[in-house]
């Protein structure tokens, strides 16, 4: 069947219903790609298993973040209804009843992030505040009616979710009618009327109210029409009293839209309640944490992976879900194109799985480069039995993931040990948070850098106090975590604590002899005075080298020091590392965060990036006459301003591409020649296919620059 | 003694002077070999600002004091300055810039020494610089009067100024030939580079790149040449000759073209893959992708439900996608109130039944008709559904920005690039091209035809009235010539004797088509050829040569 015609532009093609039913599992897509290779459905699956483990942990991670939040807002819903529950004749309340109660939710500009978050916001609420929790978008509320109707359909279906569907053909009826707040406000009356006497049980947590609130949230409240808002807002407050609504703002930028959005008159019906999320920074640190920097999950990224995520996070969109996409299809493009990512899963199970390694996947092992360089530096007869006995290749891969295991282990209890000690640096020299010292040390040993040297300076000029703190943390991590590898570490640095607590001890002893001393300073004047506070100066400067607390300190950073030199090796070093880290970077670029622009660029300014015929090979700045038509035109249209002639353009273009077919062939003689590029349209042969071809391109340009 | 002029840090204008050989040893060395147009348009916008503000000269005359290491640093910004925007030939630069300003004769230039080349290669040096561009010789001379005028204009703000500007222009000149001395291989000729500094003296502003934009942007007439495609003697082809012209044409660089095919075809399978896991796909990149989409379809598409979408197609509007998914995917024979509606009937139809999958092809996502900012929510929304998938392709340059976040995140893109070097034959084939012949449009042999046919007077008649159109060809506010006027004049010419002759006249023409009437606000009928007026002229033309 064709897909073009003059009268329609949109061509459904329906199968048979009989074919239709065999559908291809898409496990036989991840097979069936350009490397066909080993145990492709194990791997398909292992990321599927993989991915959802990371979906459910960072939805948890989310909800977790969340719950703070949640918490305020419910309390403060409680809290304001509480009033309109009360009836009470309080002065206060009121002048509190003419008022919506409103909680201004600001968000942050990670639009993309609202979503998720206002699903499980109207989650929450249904389940611990009210039925009746509704959330609108500015588009779907160009006007007034736009508005009021999915108000209303929304809070019918909310109805029918409480009670059993029983109504679901009075709701079709219901759609046709025009809403009014009038007959919203006697609706809410049937409605609690009509579920209080009937099901106080069901509904065990608003049943302590007899009439439940209506929240309404307004997701973008910036995209609200100002009008729209102005009078719902002013219409809503008249009938309050009967139909107790709370409004929950979703801010992306600033509380003050609130104020420039509506006018005095309107936000003065409001009483405004402010409610801050947490930042999408702290965020994206936690969901590192937790998804990267552990060996929960045996995927890892490769520096420049991270980098480009992280940058695309911080520079593009402050987005997680996008972050979290790009981890996604990270993933998958590793167990796509790397063979060896069979063994990407958690160790038993990829021990188990060398077992049933295929000839070929051995093979894929051996010419790992990480793999060679690990058999380069064996004994020859070992060196011989990796590259020909699979039997003892397995063994020793199965060794070398394992050490790669506990490798990871020592690696990120380390590092954290290390962001603990250089977090708090003036000036910041390996970066505040931890993703930027993963990625230093991820790019290379971290101890050949300046930043480490300068680091390693400021901690040595460490008073005792912050350094006793950043032990403790440290030991804190240590203690933390569950595998107990280190437990020589961990007790060294508790006997550093002990020593410093010790040395407080002692010092306060040597405080009181210097104090008796000044005591007897302060009968001399000035002058004595400054002259024995310089011998005092000179004096300590000179025992300083001395003091157990120098001594200590220094200890305790060649202590860092040495950790680092023994344990955050970069991933490179490792042998068996492709197996675990993910180092396309180049194509999660392209796919993630493309330029089209650079593209069409290079396209037309240098074709022969795309076409390697080295006849488009070229200088800079000059036309090669064998280059796609397309080219030719678009150079010659960048030598012109703003506008061009049609007509100079196309003489041009036969001048650039005659230049090549005529001379060359050196038949036409000059006066030939010189009619050709006074009228390219001339239909002698050659030259008239040349003119519309030009035609055909100029149709393209416009096209491409509409 | 020359003036120069200083940029401090607080943007005071502060004017000092310096000796003519200093100028010109500064600027040798700094150039260097390169090439420093820019710079160059710098030093004369200088000058500029010197023969505005004599006055300061005085005041600081009694200073005397060179900041000879200030100065040099403002010159070596320009000249970094100038090599970040000016160079035209640096591809990479030219990505993010906007449109210089540029003056035509570059074109003509670049052609010429394309052509040197290829002379040079045949050792056929003797006729051909004086053959080859003549007609583009004869346009460079329009602009170049032009600028000339300009440049007195700018000179002649009073008689002190005017002597100190000739004076650095002789200076300017002077560098110019040192720079012609090094860059032998331009063929660049005096008035040409007289011209740029005129223009840009105009301005009072150092060479920003803001300013350069505004520069290219303010003045409302740009220059091109006045040759039009009417006057080139060819007749123009038809849509049909011309594809069979173009079918001749055998694609240069076919095993290349077919090899970047081949690699975009193995990703078929990972495309579908992708999909399926929820991410959508966006083909971009130079050359049509409808081909590649297609394949696509035939291969891995022949037993899903599919829709092929083409965006290129004038009609096309998110209703009729929509339409067609009800109508034809869920056979469902209802109307919708609204678009909004349908959506959501859709986006239900597909939660509950998760059995079905639909394929959407989009050819041309950010066409005319669908790039507006409702059509991609609904379009984004549909794809964000977990059994829609989505391909697509954009060519348009700026086609991302059609998206902000919130779409981005609903469409869930994978970007692949796909160069193909392929025409548009099937997108453009809906738009006419300006030198293709329209059909729908009157042409020339018709009319003379036409016309033959006619008594003598009726064609005076006609042409009375060809004249007239073509008289005010010039009057944008042109609406026809009015019936009395134009009885009026035919009675004059003893064309016609009375209005009713002159009307059957006109019912002739009109029921050929040669001519329109039109009632105007006062209620008074025009009179309007409805054919271009380049066909009018050579119509004109011929009539005269026959009698």
């Amino acid at each position: 069947m064709a897909t073009s015609s003059v009268s329609k532009g949109c061509f459904v093609f329906k199968p048979n219903l009989k074919k239709r039913k065999i559908s291809v599992p898409v496990e036989n897509y991840f097979s069936k790609g350009k490397n066909e290779s080993e145990d492709s459905k194990l791997r398909f699956e292992t990321y599927q298993l993989m991915w959802q483990q990371m979906q459910s942990e960072t939805e948890r991670l989310q909800e977790e973040l969340n719950k703070n939040l949640f918490d305020s807002l419910i309390e403060f819903l409680q809290k304001s209804h509480y009033g309109f529950q009360k009836n009470s004749r309080d002065w206060g309340y009121q002048i509190k009843l003419r008022e919506i109660p409103t909680a201004a939710l600001v968000l942050g500009v990670n639009v993309t992030d609202h979503d998720l978050t206002f699903r499980s916001l109207t989650e929450v609420l249904q389940h611990s505040v009210t039925p009746y929790v509704v959330s609108l978008q500015a588009k779907d509320c160009p006007d007034m009616k736009h508005f009021l109707q999915k108000l209303a359909s929304q809070l019918v279906d909310c109805n029918v979710d409480v009670q059993s569907k029983e109504k679901e053909s009075v709701q079709v009826t219901q759609k046709r009618i025009h809403y009014s707040m009038d007959s919203l406000s006697t609706w809410y009356m049937n409605v609690t009327q009509k579920t209080n006497p009937k099901m106080p049980r069901k509904k065990r947590t608003s049943s302590q109210w007899q009439s439940p609130p209506v929240v309404l949230i307004l997701k973008d409240m910036e995209s609200f029409a100002t009008k729209v808002l102005q009078d719902f807002i002013i219409i809503s407050s008249q009938h309050l009293h009967e139909f107790p609504l709370i409004l929950i703002f979703g801010i992306a930028t600033s509380p003050v839209v609130i104020h420039r959005l509506l006018p005095h008159a309107v936000s003065s019906l409001l009483c405004i309640e402010l409610f801050q999320s947490l930042s999408c920074k702290e965020h994206l640190t936690t969901v590192l944490d937790k998804l990267l920097l552990t060996t929960q999950f045996p995927f890892k990224l490769s520096e420049k992976v991270l980098q480009i995520l992280t940058n695309i996070f911080l520079y593009h969109d402050f987005s997680i879900q996008n972050f979290i996409k790009g981890l996604q299809l990270s993933l998958l493009e590793h167990y796509y194109s790397q063979p060896l990512s069979v063994l990407c899963c958690n160790l038993p199970e990829a021990k188990r799985r060398i077992n049933f390694l295929s000839d070929n996947q051995c093979e894929n092992i051996r010419r790992l480069s990480s793999f060679r360089r690990y058999v380069e530096n064996q004994a020859s007869e070992k060196q011989v039995a990796l590259l020909t006995n699979e039997r003892f290749l397995k063994e020793e891969t199965q060794s070398l993931l394992e050490n790669l295991h506990v490798y990871h282990t020592h690696y990120f209890l380390i590092l954290r040990c290390l962001h603990q000690f250089t977090s708090s640096l003036p000036k910041y020299p390996l970066g505040r948070q931890i993703r930027e010292l993963y990625c230093t040390c991820l790019e290379k040993n971290i101890w050949d850098s300046d930043e480490y040297a300068s680091a390693l300076q400021l901690l040595r000029m460490l008073a005792k106090d912050e350094l006793m703190t950043m032990l403790q943390k440290c030991f804190k991590v240590f203690k933390s975590s569950s595998e107990k590898q280190l437990g020589n570490t961990e007790k060294r640095i508790e006997e550093f604590l002990a020593q410093f607590q010790s040395l407080d001890a002692e010092a306060k002893e040597e405080e009181d002899t210097p104090e008796s001393q000044s005591k007897g300073l302060q009968k001399t004047d000035l002058y004595h005075l400054q002259k024995s506070l310089l011998e005092m100066k000179e004096l300590r400067r000179a025992s300083k080298r001395q003091t157990k607390f120098e001594v200590l300190r220094e200890q305790v950073v060649s202590f860092i020091d040495s950790l680092v030199r023994e344990y955050l090796l970069p991933p490179e070093t490792q042998p068996l590392h492709e197996v675990l880290y993910f180092s396309a970077a180049h194509t999660l670029r392209q796919h993630l965060n493309a330029a089209p622009r650079i593209a069409l660029h290079t396209a037309l300014n240098n074709p022969y990036y795309y076409l390697k015929n080295e006849a488009l090979r070229s200088e800079e700045g000059c036309i090669p006459n064998v280059a796609p038509d397309i080219c030719i035109a678009y150079k010659l249209h960048l030598e012109c301003s703003r506008l061009i002639n049609l007509v100079d353009w196309s003489e041009a273009f036969a001048t650039v591409v005659t230049a090549a077919e005529k001379v060359d062939a050196n038949s036409v003689t000059s006066e030939e020649r010189n009619e050709i590029i006074q009228y390219p349209f001339k239909s002698n042969s050659a030259m008239s296919k040349q003119a519309y071809r030009m035609v055909r391109q100029s149709a393209i340009l416009h096209v491409w620059l509409m | 003694m020359m003036s120069k002029l200083e940029l401090k840090e607080d943007k005071m204008l502060e004017v000092q002077f310096v000796g003519d050989d200093d100028v010109l040893n500064h600027i040798l060395d700094r150039e260097g070999g390169a090439k420093i147009k820019k710079e160059r348009a710098q030093l004369l916008v200088n000058t500029k600002k010197i023969v505005k503000k004599p006055e300061y000269d005085l005041e600081e005359d009694d200073q005397e004091v060179l900041k000879d290491q200030n100065y040099v640093e403002v010159l070596g910004h320009d000249v970094q300055e100038s090599l970040k925007n000016g160079s035209t030939t640096d591809g990479g630069n030219k990505v993010y810039s906007f449109q210089n300003r540029k003056h035509p004769e570059k074109m003509a230039k670049l052609g010429h020494s394309a052509s040197d080349k290829v002379q040079l290669k045949n050792n056929d040096k003797s006729e051909f610089l004086s053959t080859a561009p003549c007609g583009l010789r004869k346009r460079s001379i329009v602009p170049r009067s032009h600028s000339d005028s300009e440049s007195e204009y700018s000179a002649s703000n009073s008689e002190d100024d005017e002597r100190v500007a000739q004076e650095y222009e002789e200076d300017a000149n002077e560098v110019t030939l040192g720079q012609k001395i090094q860059a032998q291989n331009r063929v660049v000729s005096a008035p040409v580079c007289k011209e740029t500094p005129s223009k840009k003296m105009k301005r009072d502003k150092t060479s920003d790149l803001v300013e350069e934009y505004f520069e290219a942007h303010s003045s409302s007439k740009v220059l091109t040449s006045d040759r039009t495609l009417q006057k080139l003697k060819r007749a123009k082809l038809d849509q049909q000759t011309l594809r069979n012209l173009l079918s001749k044409v055998s694609p240069s660089f076919s095993a290349e073209l077919k090899q970047l095919n081949q690699q975009y075809e193995q990703l078929f399978h990972k495309w579908m893959l992708q999909l399926h896991l929820g991410f959508n796909i966006v083909l971009y990149g130079l050359g049509s992708k409808r081909d590649l989409l297609e394949r696509f379809r035939t291969t891995m598409l022949q037993d899903c439900i599919h829709v092929v979408i083409n965006g290129f197609f004038p009609g096309i509007s998110v209703k009729s996608i929509l339409n067609s998914i009800t109508e034809e995917v869920l056979d469902h024979m209802g109307t919708f109130r609204s678009v909004l509606d349908q959506l959501e009937w859709i986006i239900n139809k597909f939660k509950e039944d998760s059995s079905l999958e639909l394929f959407l092809l989009i050819h041309n996502l950010d066409s005319q008709m669908l790039r507006g900012d409702k059509s991609q929510q609904i379009i984004g929304q549909l794809s964000s559904l977990r059994n829609i998938y989505l391909i697509a392709s954009i060519d348009h340059l700026n086609a991302p920005l059609m998206w902000d976040h919130a779409k981005q995140s609903l469409y869930n893109w994978l970007w692949y690039e796909t160069t193909t070097y392929s025409h548009y034959t099937e997108e453009t084939s809906y738009e006419n091209s300006l030198l293709v012949k329209q059909s729908g449009s009157l042409p020339l042999s018709s009319l003379t035809h036409v016309l033959r046919s006619l008594t003598p007077n009726a064609r005076g008649i006609f042409r009375l009235l060809i004249k007239y159109q073509l008289d005010n060809q010039d009057n944008p506010s042109y609406i026809g010539l009015s019936f009395q006027d134009f009885y009026q004049q035919c009675r004059e010419a003893f064309l016609v004797n009375s209005d009713l002759t002159l009307r059957a006249q006109l019912t002739e023409f009109r029921d050929h088509k040669l001519i329109r009437t039109k009632k105007g606000t006062d209620g008074v009928e025009y009179l309007l050829i409805p054919v271009d007026n380049g066909t009018l002229t050579d119509f004109l033309e011929m009539e005269e040569e026959e009698f």
